[in-house]
C-alpha cells in the first residue's frame, strides 16, 4: 500500500544508541537520573488504558442474583399482564360491516352500483349505556395506503400552502399532477385523490322519535398536522388560492368546499383531509370519522337504544377485495381494544416465574458448597 | 528545447527500454558528456535519483484516489446501489440520501490517503534535496548538489558519517589500503561496521584521485533487491576486466564510518537502488478470519438475494390478485401501469436498494479500526518491553493480530531464538588435550546471578601483577587487590564495549584455562616466534585471531552519529508501524528528540572521552610481562571486534586473553601481537569467506617469518573432519582426530557450539598459487556461475588440512524459555525447533528448554538412504499405532519427540515420504530438526502448513530464517544480535522469546475473540435491521416501502449503532489476563475452527432472525387494525431495534469499563438526541416521508414503553435460556469439578460468540 523510503531507522536503532549512551558512565546522580528517562524513552505508559487494565465491572450471575431477577421480572409481567388485560377487556368496541357484498347486507345495491352519493343505512342496537367518549371511526381492509410509490405521490410543499407549488405541483405527484388539459391539480398526488368520501350521520330512534346523534369533527387529526404541517395560503378568500387549478380528479368538490359548514375547515386543513392524508401503516385499518359530541343525552356516551347510520356510500372497495365498515368504539390510556399485549404479558411473566421455580429446586437439589 | 522527431522519440524510448530491461548494463562515465543535451548523454536511459513515492499528484488526486478506492469491492457495490437508485424505475429513496454513506466513506479514505501522501512528498522533498558531492569536469573539482541530481555515470564522493546517496562502485577512498567502513543499520539495522574495498587499477589514484582518468565501462546485472550480492566488473580500456561484488559496493542509505572520504561511480540511482528495491512496505496477509469472513460475506449476498426474490415473487402474486386497478396503484407518468412481471422485475432492484446493508460495507471499516487499536495496545504493553535494549514490539503486518489467538505450530531457531546469541567462549581442545577452562566457567556461573554481578565479575577477574605474570599468585590476589574505584571502571570498560556489536563483558572477558595458559606461555618463552618448528599451540591461537572477518577498531575513536530522528528518514512506514500509537507519538515526539540530540551529541561524546582516559589506567586481560606494558597495552585493550557473527568475536576475545591479540586488520594484511609481545605482520593473500555449503571458512596468508602459505581453516566439525588426513600426518591425526572428536561430541552434549580449527601449510610453489590466484581472480569477477565457481576455487585449497583443535562455544538460555515453551505447550501449540546445530547440541538444549522431557520417548532419525527413512518412519508409525490401539493407553498419550537431521529431512520431504512423515510428526510433541538449511526451514514450515491445514507461527533472528518467517502464516523476528533481516521479513518483532507467551497467550486470544464477536456481532446487527423492513414487506405489497425515516435509517447504522461495536472489538475481555497466562488451556478455544465457525454464524443469522421477528410482530399484534400511521409505526420499531440491538451488545460484553458506559449511553442519546431534534426541525424535509413530532408524541404514549420493554424482553429471552442451561450446567460442574476459575473461563470463551448468557 505504501511505498516507503528505506532510510529510516527503525524504532531500535535509535534506541539502541540511546541505551548505550545511558549506560556510558553515569557518574553524578542527577546524570544518572537523566540518563535513566533516556534510558527508557521507547518504553510504553504504564497507565491502566495502555495496559488494558481498565477498572472493569463483570457481571456475574449468582444463583442469589439470578433467582430473585426472574422472580421479580415474572410478576412485574404479570401485573402489567392483568392491567392491559383489565383495561383492555373494559373498552366497548362496535363494529358494523357495510362493504355490501352480501345480499342481504344494506348496502348491498350501493355496492353494485355506480352512482355518486347512493344511500345506504345501518341499523343497530344498545341494550345498555356506550360509554363516553365514543370515538367513530370508519374502516378499510385490504387498503394500502402503505404502497410506497402511493405514499411518495403527494406534494408537502404545496400542502404547506406554498402557492408556487400550486402552479407547478411536485413531479412525485405524478400523473395526479396535471389534468388532462395540462391544469395543475391541488391538492396533487394520488394520496389526495383517492380520498376517502363516504360520509356517515348517526340518528338514534328513542320511542318512535328520530334523534340525530351530534357529531364532533374538530381536532380529529394531529395538533401538529392541523397546525404545521399543512397550511393554507394565506390569501383570502380562500378559493383565489386555487385560480387556475383544478381539483383532484376523484374529487366531488374542490378543496376550498370540502366542508360548507364550517369555512375554516376547509382547503388542506380539512379534518377529514388531514386524517386520510396521515397514511395507515398496515393495510387493515381504521381512521377516525368523528366524535360523539358529549353534550345532552350524549353526556355519558351512547345510551341504549335503536341505531342507525345513513351513510352516503361513494368509496368503492369491492374492485380490491376490499371492506369497508364503521366502528364505534371508546379509549383508554392504553388507546383502542387489544388483549394480545395483555395476555403476551401475562404468558412471559409466568414464565419467568416457572423458570426461577425449577432453578430454585435444582438450586435446592444440589447443595454447592461454594455457594454458601 | 530542440525539435525532434516523433519517431526518434519512439526509437529513442524503445532503445531505453532495452537498455533497462538488458540483464547486463554497461555504463560509461558522465564525464566527458558534461554539458551536452541530454540526447547524448550515455546514460540517459536509467533512472535519475529523485524519488518519489508519493502515489497521487496534486492534480489528479481526486480521480485517481478515487480508481483506487473503487478496486475495492465494497465501494463498487455501494455504488451500484446510488446508480441503482438513480433510475426512476426502480429507485427506492431519493437519490441523494443514498449518496450519502457511500460519500461519507469515500471521503474519510481519501482524507486519510491525501495525509499519508502529502507526509511522503515531504520526505521525498527532503531526501531528494539532501547535498552531496559529484566531480564536475568544468570545476575540475566535486561540487555540492542535491541527491536529485545524481545520475548514473556521475562520480561521486561521499564524507565521514554521510549518508551514501546512490549505489555506488567504490573506486577510491582516503584509506591507504583501499578500505572503506560503512554501516548498514538504516539499511538492516546491522550496527557493525562493514568494509568495503576499492576496485583498484582502473582510475589514477596517485598521487591524487583523478576521476577523469577513468576510461573503462562499468558492466553489471539489471538491478535486484539483493542486499549482499552484486555481479560486475570493470572493463578497462584494454579489455582487461577487473571483477566487483558487493564488497565494492557503496549502498544508498548506508553511512560511511571511520574513513576520511570515498568516491564511487555511480551504478544504480534512485529507484534502482538496492535499498529501494528492499522496499515493499508494510505486508499485507490475510488472515484466516478474513477469508472465513469473505465466505460468510458471500452467505449475506445469497440471503439479500432471497430476500429479494421473495420480494419480487411477492410483488408479482400481490399484483396479480388484483382483480383491477385499486385507487392506491399509482400508475407512472405514462399513464399505463406496468405488467405485474416488469413490476416485479423492477422490484427486485428496490429490494437490493433497501435491504442492502444486509452486506455489512461498514464492517471492513470497522476491522480496520478495530486492528489499529489492537495493535495500539499490543506496542503499549509494558510487558513485550525490553528494558535492555528499550525497545517494544513491532507491528509490521497490520491485518492478522487475530491470527495469533489460532497459531498451533510454532517453528522456532535456535540460536539467538530460544538462546541469547551471546557466545562465550568456554572450552576447547588443542591436539588432542581437552582444556576445561573452570575459572571461566565460575565466572559464567556467577554472571547468572544478576545481583551479584557487579561484585563477583570482578573478583574473577584476573588481575595485572607487578611482577608478570604468575598464575598460582593470581588466586592468592584476586580477592585483596581490587578496590572499589577500580571496580567501578571495570564496569565502565565493559559497558564501553557493549557499543560494539557482540561485545557485552559476558562475551569479551575470557578467563584463560591455568593449565593451558602455563603450556603457552612456556612455549612462547622457549621457543619464541623464530623457531622453525610451529607449535601447534601457537597455530591454534594464531588461526583463531586470524581466520576471521572481524573488524579492528579503537575504543577511542568515535563513531559518531547523526542524529536519526531529525533526518527526512522519518518516513511513512515508520508512522505505519506507529500508527496505533498515535497519540503516543505526538506526545513523544519532541521528547525523544530532544533526548536524543542530548544523548548522541552532548552525552556520548564526553563519555567517550573519559571511556578512553580511563581505561587506560586498567589492564584487565594483560598477560604479558609489565616491562612491555605501557603503549602496546593501551592499545591492546582499547581495540574493539566487531565481527559479524558472534562467534568469531568470541574466538577473537579468547585468544586475545591467551596473548594474541589481533592488532589490525586489513585486506592485505593482519597483525598480530604474540604473548611474548612481538607482533607479527601476516600478509593475508586471500580470504575465502564462510557460505553455507562449504559451512567453513579460511584465510590464506604468508607467514612472515619461514614466508610459507599458510592456510588456516575454521569450520563445522563435519566440514573440516572430512577434508582432513593427508599422508604425513595420518599416524598422528588418526589418534588426535579421533580424541577431538570425542571432545567435540562432549561439548555438543553440554550445548556447546563446536568448531574446528585446521591449518594447512600450502607445499606449493610460488607458481602454483599464482595460477589460483587467477583462477580465483576469474571466478571473482564472472556474472555467470558465479557462486559455483567461487566455491569450486575454494575447495580445490580446502584440502588435506591439519587438525588443530576444536572450540566449544556457549550460547546461553535466554530468560524464561523454558517456562514459556511450557505454557505454549499447555495452550495446544506444538513447537518445533530448526536449528543448524549439531543433533546432541540440539538435543541438549531441547533438554535445558524443557522442550525435551526425560519420559519423552525419543526417537532420532538419521538415515543415510531412502530406504532406511522409509523403513524407520514405518516402523515408528506402527509402534505410535500399536501404542494407541492398546486399551492401557487409551487415557494417556504418548510423549513422543523427534530427532531429525537435514540430510534425513531431506529424504522424509520428498514426494514419496511426505506423508508417512506428516503422519509421524502429528503424534509427536516436539520436533527438533537440526543442522537445516534455510530453505529446508521454510520447506518444513510450509509442508506443515499445508498438509495439516493448521495455523503456524516462525519465530527467528538471523537471515537464514528470513525464508521461514516469510513461508509461515505469521512470523516473529527477534530483533536480537544477529542483524536484522529476520525483523525486517516478520509480521511482528519482538525482543526476547519469553514476550511470545504473552503475546499468544493474552494479546493473540484477545485480539481473535474481540475480533470474531464483533465480525458475528455485526453480521446480527445487520440481519436483525434489515429484516425488520422485509417482514413490513408482507404488509405493503411488497413495495419496498419504509416505515422508518430515510435518514435514521442511515444514521442508524452510520452513527446510532457504529460504536459500541468498534469498542466491544477493541475493548471487550472475555477472560482476564493473569487467567490467560495461567491457564494456557484457554488458548485452545482460538484453535482449529475457533470460535468463529460456521454454526457460530447461521446461529447468529438465526438470533437475528427471531429479534427481528419479535421486534417487529409484537407492535404488528398490537396496533394492527387500529388507526396507526406509517411512521408512528415505525419510528418505535426503529428505537426497540436500537435497545435490542445494543443490549445484544452489552449482554455479550464480559467486562465493563468506563468507556464501554460511555459509549452505549452516548450511543442511546444521541439516538434520542438526533431523532428527536429531526422530528422537531423537519416539517417538509425529506418529502415522501413526514416524521415531525412522532417520536415525541411516541414518548407521550404509555404503549410506546410497555410495547418495547415486551420486545427487549422477548428478543433476549432465548439468550436467557441458553443462559440458564449454562448457569445449571455451570453449577453442576462447580459441585463436580471443583475448579470453578477453569471452568468459568472455558465457559465464557467456549459461548461468547454464540449468543449472549449461552
Amino acid at each position: 500500500m505504501f511505498r516507503v523510503s528505506v532510510l529510516q531507522t527503525t524504532d531500535v536503532i535509535p534506541s539502541k544508541e540511546k541505551s548505550r549512551c545511558g549506560r556510558v558512565g553515569g557518574v553524578s546522580r542527577s546524570e544518572k537520573m537523566v540518563k535513566q528517562e533516556s534510558e527508557s524513552a521507547n518504553r510504553p505508559d504504564n497507565t491502566a488504558f495502555t495496559q488494558q487494565r481498565l477498572p472493569a465491572w463483570q457481571p456475574i450471575l449468582s444463583a442469589g442474583i439470578v433467582i430473585p431477577g426472574f422472580v421479580l421480572i415474572g410478576l412485574a409481567f404479570i401485573g402489567i399482564g392483568v392491567a392491559l388485560l383489565v383495561t383492555s377487556r373494559s373498552i366497548q368496541v362496535l363494529e358494523l360491516d357495510y362493504t355490501g357484498d352480501g345480499n342481504g347486507s344494506p348496502c348491498s345495491s350501493c355496492s353494485q352500483s355506480t352512482t355518486v352519493n347512493c344511500k345506504c343505512s345501518l341499523n343497530f342496537t344498545l341494550d345498555t349505556l356506550f360509554q363516553g367518549p365514543v370515538f367513530f371511526y370508519y374502516g378499510l381492509s385490504n387498503y394500502f395506503q402503505n404502497y410506497r410509490r402511493y405514499g411518495a405521490s403527494k406534494d408537502d410543499n404545496q400542502l404547506y400552502g406554498d402557492l408556487s407549488y400550486f402552479t407547478s405541483p411536485s413531479s412525485s405527484c405524478s400523473p395526479y399532477d396535471y389534468d388532462g388539459s395540462k391544469n395543475p391539480i391541488v391538492p396533487c398526488g394520488s394520496i389526495a385523490n383517492s380520498m376517502f368520501n363516504d360520509t356517515f350521520t348517526l340518528t338514534r330512534t328513542v320511542s318512535g322519535k328520530t334523534d340525530s346523534v351530534p357529531l364532533d369533527g374538530k381536532g380529529i387529526a394531529w395538533w401538529t398536522d392541523y397546525n404545521v404541517k399543512y397550511r393554507n395560503p394565506s390569501v383570502t378568500p380562500l378559493k383565489n388560492a386555487f385560480n387556475g387549478t383544478v381539483k383532484p380528479i376523484d374529487w366531488a368538490k374542490p378543496a376550498y368546499e370540502l366542508d360548507t359548514s364550517d369555512a375554516s375547515n376547509n382547503g388542506f386543513v380539512n379534518q377529514d383531509f388531514l386524517v386520510w392524508m396521515r397514511r395507515a401503516a398496515l393495510p387493515n385499518f381504521r381512521k377516525l370519522y368523528r366524535r360523539i359530541d358529549a353534550s345532552g343525552d350524549y353526556q355519558n356516551g351512547l345510551p341504549a337504544g335503536n341505531y342507525t347510520i345513513d351513510i352516503t356510500y361513494n368509496y368503492p372497495v369491492r374492485v380490491f377485495n376490499g371492506a369497508k365498515k364503521v366502528v364505534f368504539s371508546n379509549v383508554s390510556w392504553m388507546g383502542g381494544k387489544n388483549e394480545f399485549l395483555g395476555i403476551a404479558y401475562l404468558v412471559i411473566g409466568s414464565l419467568c416465574v416457572v423458570m426461577s421455580v425449577v432453578m430454585l429446586i435444582v438450586y435446592a437439589k444440589f447443595k454447592f458448597p461454594d455457594e454458601e | 528545447m530542440t525539435w525532434r522527431s516523433p519517431l526518434a522519440l519512439v526509437r529513442d524510448a524503445l532503445r531505453g527500454q532495452r537498455a533497462r530491461e538488458n540483464e547486463l548494463r554497461s555504463l560509461e562515465s558522465n564525464l566527458p558528456y558534461e554539458g551536452l543535451e541530454k540526447g547524448k548523454q550515455p546514460n540517459r536511459y536509467f533512472t535519475s535519483n529523485a524519488i518519489k513515492t508519493t502515489k497521487y499528484s496534486l492534480l489528479f488526486f481526486i480521480p485517481m484516489n478515487l480508481y483506487e478506492q473503487f478496486h475495492r469491492l465494497a465501494n463498487l457495490y455501494f455504488v451500484g446501489l446510488v446508480i441503482l437508485n438513480f433510475i426512476p424505475q426502480v429507485n427506492a429513496f431519493q437519490p441523494e440520501i443514498a449518496l450519502i454513506p457511500i460519500c461519507v466513506i469515500l471521503s474519510l479514505t481519501a482524507m486519510k490517503d491525501a495525509w499519508e501522501d502529502f507526509r511522503r512528498y515531504q520526505s521525498d522533498r527532503k531526501l531528494n534535496n539532501m547535498p552531496c558531492f559529484i566531480y564536475s569536469r568544468k570545476e575540475k573539482q566535486f561540487v555540492e548538489r542535491c541527491w536529485k541530481d545524481v545520475r548514473v555515470g556521475d562520480f561521486v564522493k561521499v564524507v565521514c558519517n554521510e549518508i551514501i546517496p546512490a549505489d555506488l562502485l567504490l573506486l577510491y577512498t582516503s584509506d591507504p589500503n583501499g578500505v572503506c567502513h560503512i554501516e548498514t543499520a538504516n539499511l538492516d539495522g546491522e550496527t557493525n561496521l562493514k568494509q568495503r574495498t576499492a576496485v583498484s587499477g582502473v582510475c589514477n589514484t596517485h598521487p591524487k584521485f583523478e576521476p577523469e582518468s577513468f576510461k573503462g565501462i562499468v558492466v553489471c546485472e539489471k538491478p535486484n533487491n539483493n542486499l549482499n550480492h552484486f555481479k560486475g566488473y570493470v572493463e578497462k580500456p584494454d579489455k582487461q576486466k577487473v571483477g566487483a561484488g558487493i564488497e565494492s559496493l557503496l549502498l544508498r542509505g548506508c553511512t560511511v564510518r571511520n574513513t576520511d572520504h570515498a568516491v564511487g561511480f555511480v551504478v544504480y540511482a534512485g529507484h534502482e537502488t538496492k535499498s529501494m528495491l528492499n522496499n515493499s512496505g508494510p505486508r499485507y496477509k490475510r488472515s484466516k478470519l478474513e477469508r472465513r469472513l469473505n465466505i460468510d460475506v458471500f452467505f449475506c449476498v445469497i440471503l439479500l438475494f432471497t430476500m429479494c426474490l421473495i420480494g419480487a415473487l411477492g410483488h408479482y402474486l400481490w399484483l396479480n390478485a388484483m382483480p383491477v386497478v385499486p385507487p392506491y396503484l399509482v400508475p407512472p407518468t405514462s399513464g399505463q401501469l406496468d405488467s405485474p412481471s416488469l413490476a416485479s422485475f423492477y422490484m427486485f432492484f428496490t429490494m437490493i436498494i433497501l435491504l442492502q446493508i444486509l452486506i455489512p460495507i461498514s464492517l471492513y471499516v470497522s476491522i480496520e479500526l478495530v486492528k489499529i487499536s489492537q495493535i495500539f495496545f499490543i506496542t503499549n504493553d509494558i510487558d513485550l518491553y525490553d528494558e535492555e535494549t528499550d525497545s517494544r514490539i513491532q507491528c509490521k503486518a497490520l491485518n492478522i493480530t487475530e491470527d495469533l489467538g489460532q497459531i498451533e505450530y510454532i517453528f522456532s531457531d535456535k540460536t539467538g531464538t530460544l538462546t541469547e546469541n551471546k557466545m562465550v567462549f568456554r572450552r576447547c581442545s588443542i591436539m588432542g588435550t581437552e582444556y576445561p577452562h573452570k575459572e571461566n566457567a565460575i565466572r559464567l556461573a556467577v554472571l547468572d546471578e544478576p545481583e551479584a554481578e557487579e561484585e563477583v565479575l570482578f573478583n574473577q577477574h584476573p588481575q595485572p601483577l607487578p611482577t608478570g605474570w604468575s598464575l598460582d599468585s593470581e588466586e592468592a590476589n584476586a580477592e585483596d587487590t581490587h578496590g572499589h574505584g577500580s571496580r567501578r571502571r571495570s564496569k565502565v570498560t565493559g559497558n564501553a564495549q557493549s557499543d560494539v556489536a557482540f561485545s557485552s563483558p559476558l562475551e569479551t572477558e575470557v578467563v584463560p584455562d591455568g593449565k593451558l595458559f602455563q603450556k603457552i606461555s612456556r612455549t612462547s618463552s622457549s621457543s619464541l616466534s623464530h623457531s622453525q618448528k610451529t607449535d601447534a599451540y601457537l597455530d591454534f591461537f594464531l588461526a583463531l585471531a586470524i581466520c576471521n572477518t572481524v573488524v579492528v577498531s579503537m575504543a577511542t575513536s568515535q563513531r559518531r552519529r547523526v542524529s536519526h530522528t531529525n533526518t527526512p528518514l522519518e518516513t511513512l512506514s515508520r508512522l505505519m508501524r506507529n500508527a496505533g500509537s498515535i497519540f503516543k507519538f505526538c506526545k513523544r515526539k519532541p521528547k525523544r528528540n530532544r533526548t536524543f540530540t542530548e544523548d548522541s551529541e552532548e552525552h556520548f561524546q564526553p563519555s567517550g572521552q573519559t571511556e578512553g582516559v580511563r581505561t587506560t589506567g586498567l589492564q584487565p586481560c594483560s598477560l604479558h610481562p609489565p616491562s612491555l606494558s605501557d603503549k602496546p597495552a593501551l592499545t591492546s585493550d582499547n581495540l574493539r571486534y566487531e565481527a559479524e557473527s558472534p562467534d568469531e568475536a568470541a574466538l577473537v576475545y579468547a585468544a586475545k586473553a591467551y596473548g594474541f591479540t589481533l592488532l589490525s586488520r586489513t585486506p592485505d594484511s593482519v597483525s598480530v601481537k604474540l604473548p611474548s609481545g612481538e607482533v607479527l605482520d601476516f600478509e593475508v593473500l586471500d580470504t575465502l569467506t564462510f557460505d553455507s555449503n562449504r559451512k567453513r571458512m579460511s584465510v590464506l596468508v604468508r607467514h612472515p617469518i619461514t614466508k610459507e602459505y599458510v592456510l588456516y581453516t575454521k569450520g563445522a566439525d563435519f566440514a573440516i573432519m572430512e577434508l582432513l588426513g593427508t599422508p604425513y600426518y595420518a599416524s598422528i591425526l588418526t589418534g588426535q582426530s579421533t580424541v577431538t572428536q570425542r571432545h567435540l561430541d562432549c561439548y555438543a552434549k553440554e550445548g556447546l557450539r563446536t568448531l574446528c580449527i585446521a591449518k594447512k601449510v600450502q607445499n606449493h610453489t610460488e607458481a602454483v598459487y599464482k595460477r589460483w590466484s587467477v583462477d580465483r581472480k576469474k571466478a571473482m569477477a564472472a556474472i555467470e556461475d558465479r557462486e559455483r565457481l567461487v566455491m569450486d576455487t575454494a575447495v580445490q585449497l580446502e584440502t588435506n588440512l591439519t587438525l588443530l583443535g576444536a572450540t566449544g562455544i556457549e550460547d546461553r538460555l535466554q530468560e524464561n524459555v523454558p517456562d514459556t515453551i511450557q505454557a505454549l505447550r499447555e495452550a495446544g501449540i506444538k513447537v518445533w525447533v530448526l536449528t543448524g546445530d549439531k543433533p546432541e547440541t540440539a538435543v541438549n538444549i531441547g533438554y535445558a528448554c524443557g522442550l525435551l522431557e526425560d519420559e519423552d520417548l525419543i526417537h532420532t532419525i538419521t538415515a543415510v538412504f531412502q530406504i532406511t527413512c522409509t523403513n524407520i518412519l514405518d516402523c515408528t508409525l506402527e509402534e505410535v499405532r500399536r501404542y494407541n490401539a492398546d486399551p492401557r493407553n487409551v487415557d494417556t498419550t504418548l510423549n513422543m519427540s523427534l530427532v531429525i537431521d537435514g540430510l534425513t529431512l531431506d529424504k522424509a520431504l520428498s514426494p514419496d515420504l511426505l506423508d508417512r512423515f506428516v503422519a509421524l510428526v502429528k503424534h509427536c510433541r516436539s520436533v527438533l530438526c537440526c543442522r537445516v538449511t534455510p530453505l529446508q526451514k521454510s520447506r518444513v514450515v510450509k509442508v506443515i502448513r499445508e498438509k495439516l491445514k493448521v495455523m503456524t507461527l516462525a519465530a527467528g533472528d538471523g537471515a537464514n530464517d528470513v525464508n521461514m518467517i516469510q513461508a509461515a502464516d505469521i512470523g516473529i523476528g527477534i530483533s536480537g544480535q544477529e542483524g536484522m533481516q529476520a525483523v525486517m521479513a516478520s509480521d511482528f518483532a519482538i525482543s526476547r522469546f519469553k514476550h511470545l507467551k504473552k503475546l499468544l497467550l493474552v494479546h493473540g486470544h484477545w485480539c481473535y475473540t474481540r475480533l470474531a464477536n464483533m465480525i458475528i456481532y455485526f453480521f446480527y446487527k445487520n440481519v436483525a435491521y434489515v429484516n425488520l423492513l422485509f417482514w413490513y414487506q408482507f404488509f405493503c405489497g411488497f413495495s419496498a416501502t419504509a416505515m422508518i425515516d430515510y435518514w435514521l435509517m442511515i444514521f442508524f447504522n452510520l452513527f446510532f449503532t457504529s460504536l459500541p461495536p468498534i469498542m466491544f472489538g477493541i475493548m471487550d475481555k472475555d477472560i482476564s489476563a493473569e487467567m490467560l497466562l495461567g491457564v494456557p488451556e484457554l488458548y485452545k478455544t482460538g484453535q482449529g475452527e475457533g470460535d468463529y465457525r460456521f454454526t457460530t454464524f447461521w446461529v447468529s443469522i438465526l438470533d437475528a432472525f427471531y429479534q427481528s421477528l419479535v421486534c417487529f410482530f409484537v407492535p404488528y399484534l398490537v396496533y394492527q387494525d387500529s388507526d396507526i400511521d406509517m411512521f408512528t409505526f415505525g419510528t418505535p420499531l426503529n428505537t426497540s431495534a436500537l435497545f435490542i440491538i445494543l443490549l445484544h451488545l452489552s449482554i455479550e460484553i464480559k467486562s465493563w469499563t468506563v468507556v464501554h458506559w460511555i459509549i452505549m449511553l452516548g450511543s442511546v442519546a444521541l439516538y434520542f438526541i438526533v431523532t428527536l431534534a429531526y422530528s422537531a426541525v423537519c416539517v417538509t424535509c425529506n418529502p415522501p416521508s413526514n416524521p415531525y413530532w412522532i417520536l415525541q408524541s411516541q414518548m407521550e404514549d404509555p404503549m410506546f414503553y410497555l410495547i418495547s420493554v415486551f420486545q427487549l424482553c422477548l428478543c433476549l429471552f432465548p439468550n436467557t435460556r441458553l443462559f440458564v442451561l449454562d448457569f445449571l450446567a455451570q453449577w453442576f460442574s462447580t459441585a463436580n469439578l471443583n475448579h470453578p476459575e477453569v471452568f468459568k473461563g472455558n465457559r465464557q470463551c467456549s459461548h461468547s460468540l454464540m449468543l449472549p448468557f449461552s
